[in-house]
């Protein structure tokens, strides 16, 4: 049996395509303003790679902040359950995910069995969030792929403590024109949110093993602040942006 | 027209019409009081009552106004208001909107009628000392403040006497503003209404330990109205015994508040007024009830500590020890309690910008609700009345992901 799962986040959306629990493909687009035509793109592409041709007996789950939008899929579940289901098929043994995606940060305890326990999300605010790294690049002028690899150079990581991205990016304007080189800038950006988001986690019962799951899992520089902040080295799947949809097709095979 | 679905008409309680009738009719006497000779007093919600209505005095709560703003979705542009005054967006939504609403006759029933005299009691915080002094300021009327030391994990003789002292004062106050002696039988029959009033309200709010609960949270915070505005009144406790014989119909009858209800949550702090309706369509939409909440309760929690053969005295006790001026421990006490008797599968929490005193501690409280009963719990972070400070996709996505994880819980344990 074929499940789909997709997931319409804030800045991407992901399919991915299980046959019988057994991941065989996966897409990712750019949401843009649409987030129904964005569905249906990123579910046809995903289906023309695999070469499938026939929809129909196709389950399928949408989740992220798009979910409703989906109007093909069989069942809407939150992004909270699907990365906790799509941690657990990607390593059976994490028992805490932290999921930093384009407008949420989430901490999420899991039981043994891959059910969610408790889980918390950031503040109704950006800061700590893929969209707040997206606000700083464009402050500093470098590309968002660029960016955790250009904070390893740091020597001496700036201290950012505005809570708020938009005053976090004056601060960073203020840095950039005291003369503050570029990655010791981004060295603190990384360090803000990870602290930020350790401390959410802490809240909700932090243990390992512990994944970290979203698009800003592919940032290495942010990967070692959160390394620094947890005082271990955090699990990171390759599909780390892709979990929510796995996730969901996980989902899918059990409705 | 559309025609009406008569199982969502049966499930209608009957009593709201009389409820919105009387409190009409309450505001339109207080209204008219300057021309009827009968003066007004403007109170805190946790403030003492009774004396005033002993002394035939139409108390008005600013706080009461400040829920109809929010609910009337007119908050905005009220605290918008207060801002350009110089006020702080951080200070209080109530205090804000109340603050402007003085100044431009605003709101839903174009403004409050001016008080004679202000009543301050700062057992629900410190708030409402400030903002009460700005009115009596702004409309040169006396102040008396009534000050219930925080009990921090007990009630000292010390304070007893302390606020019971304070009591004493407030009636030669009222007795100097009125221009009239107490009638001390008079006081007394108000008290013994007053805890009636409160017991009844309590049986009310007992019912919904039924399941389905005839009634939910979102149904307290509208009959709660009477409990606060006319406490110590006959008219309340008749109010009352009507609600809880309906609520023992619906009982009778098998009607819950919600159509399907499967699972049962205990809410925190204030509503938000201007989401009340979407918020509980979005729960019953889950076949969610919310069966109890620390918030209506509150206006019977303290009974215990009331002698109604000697109100005067034991009521210092009484408004000192309410659930906004006692310790985190005993507050995370009572919720467990209210989790117990209710039997709730979950716990929703709503952290109100606003309510300092209220939303300082719930991380505290959640912690040890999760600790001793092991259930979920959720944080909604909104404002009772400044809807700048409501997101909602955001808090669609949380309240559905809560319904997920506490759905999965009773699956695995039933």
């Amino acid at each position: 049996m074929y499940t789909v799962g997709i997931d319409i986040g804030s800045i991407t959306a992901k399919a991915a395509l299980l046959q019988d629990g057994r991941l065989i493909s996966t897409n990712l687009i750019f949401t843009g303003y649409n987030s129904a035509t964005a569905g249906k793109k990123v579910f046809s592409e995903l289906l023309l790679a695999a070469g499938m041709n026939d929809t129909s007996g196709i389950k399928v789950v949408s989740t992220g902040y798009g979910r409703s939008s989906v109007d093909f899929a069989d069942k809407a579940i939150t992004e909270i359950t699907c990365h906790a289901a799509g941690a657990y098929f990607l390593n059976e043994k994490i028992r805490f995910i932290i999921d930093i995606g384009g407008q949420d940060s989430k901490a999420i305890l899991l039981d043994e069995k891959g059910k969610v326990k408790n889980f918390v999300m950031n503040d109704k605010c950006a800061a700590g969030t893929g969209r707040f790294l997206e606000v700083m690049a464009r402050a500093l002028e470098i590309n968002l792929d660029d960016f955790g690899a250009l904070s390893l150079d740091a020597q001496n990581p700036a201290q950012i403590s505005s809570l708020c991205t938009v005053f976090a990016e004056s601060e960073v304007i203020s840095l950039i024109s005291k003369g503050v080189a570029r990655e010791n800038i981004i060295a603190g950006i990384h360090e803000s949110i990870g602290s930020r988001i350790v401390a959410l986690a802490a809240r909700t019962g932090l243990t390992t093993p512990l994944m970290v799951t979203g698009g800003v899992a592919k940032n290495v520089g942010l990967l070692g602040a959160l390394e620094k902040a947890l005082g271990f080295k955090p699990d990171v799947s390759k599909y780390a942006q892709l979990t929510g949809a796995i996730g969901a097709a996980v989902l899918a095979n059990k409705l | 027209m559309a025609e009406k679905d008569p199982a969502k008409e049966k499930r209608k309680i009957k009593s709201v019409k009389k409820m919105k009738d009387i409190m009409t009719n309450y505001y339109i006497d207080a209204k008219m009081a300057e021309q009827n000779g009968k003066k007004v007093a403007w109170i805190t919600s946790g403030g003492p009552v009774e004396p005033l209505i002993a002394m035939d005095v139409i108390p008005i709560y600013p706080e009461n106004h400040g829920a109809m703003i929010g609910a009337s979705k007119m908050g905005i542009d009220l605290c918008q208001k207060a801002e350009v005054m110089g006020y702080s967006s951080d200070l209080c939504s109530y205090a804000r909107s109340d603050i402007s609403c003085a100044t431009v006759n605003g709101g839903p029933i174009g403004g409050l009628p001016k008080p004679d005299m202000l009543v301050c009691c700062n057992n629900i915080c410190g708030t409402v000392l400030k903002w009460y002094e700005v009115q009596a300021r702004y409309f040169n009327v006396p102040l008396f403040i009534l000050d219930t030391p925080f009990c921090h994990t007990q009630f000292l003789p010390e304070a007893r006497k302390y606020v019971h002292r304070q009591i004493e004062e407030y009636i030669v106050f009222l007795e100097n503003a009125c221009k009239k002696k107490m009638d001390h039988d008079r006081m007394k029959e108000v008290g013994r209404l007053s805890v009636e009033g409160q017991r009844l309200w309590q049986a009310v709010l007992d019912t919904a330990m039924n399941k389905p609960a005839p009634l939910s949270a979102f149904d307290a915070f509208f009959h709660l109205a009477l409990i606060v505005t006319l406490r110590g009144t006959k008219q309340a406790v008749d109010y009352y015994e009507g609600l809880l014989a309906e609520m023992r119909e619906r009982i009778a009858d098998n009607i819950g508040a919600v159509e399907n209800e499967k699972y049962r949550l205990l809410w925190d702090n204030l509503p938000v007024w201007y989401r009340t309706k979407w918020l509980s369509d979005k729960f019953a939409a889950a076949d969610t009830c919310l069966v109890a909440d620390t918030y209506t309760s509150a206006w019977c929690g303290t009974l215990k500590y009331i002698d109604e053969n000697n109100f005067i005295e034991s009521m210092a006790e009484a408004y000192t020890r309410i659930y906004l001026n006692i310790g985190v421990d005993e507050m995370a006490r009572d919720v467990v309690s209210m989790i117990d008797k209710y039997s709730a599968d979950g716990l929703v929490m709503h952290s109100n910008r606003s309510c300092k005193p209220y939303s300082f501690g719930q991380l505290d409280i959640q912690r040890i609700v999760r600790e001793k009963r092991g259930l979920p719990s959720l944080m909604i972070e909104a404002d009772m009345v400044d809807e700048r400070f409501f997101s909602e996709s955001q808090i669609e996505t949380r309240i559905d992901a809560f319904m997920e994880v506490v759905k999965e819980r009773k699956s695995c344990t039933r």
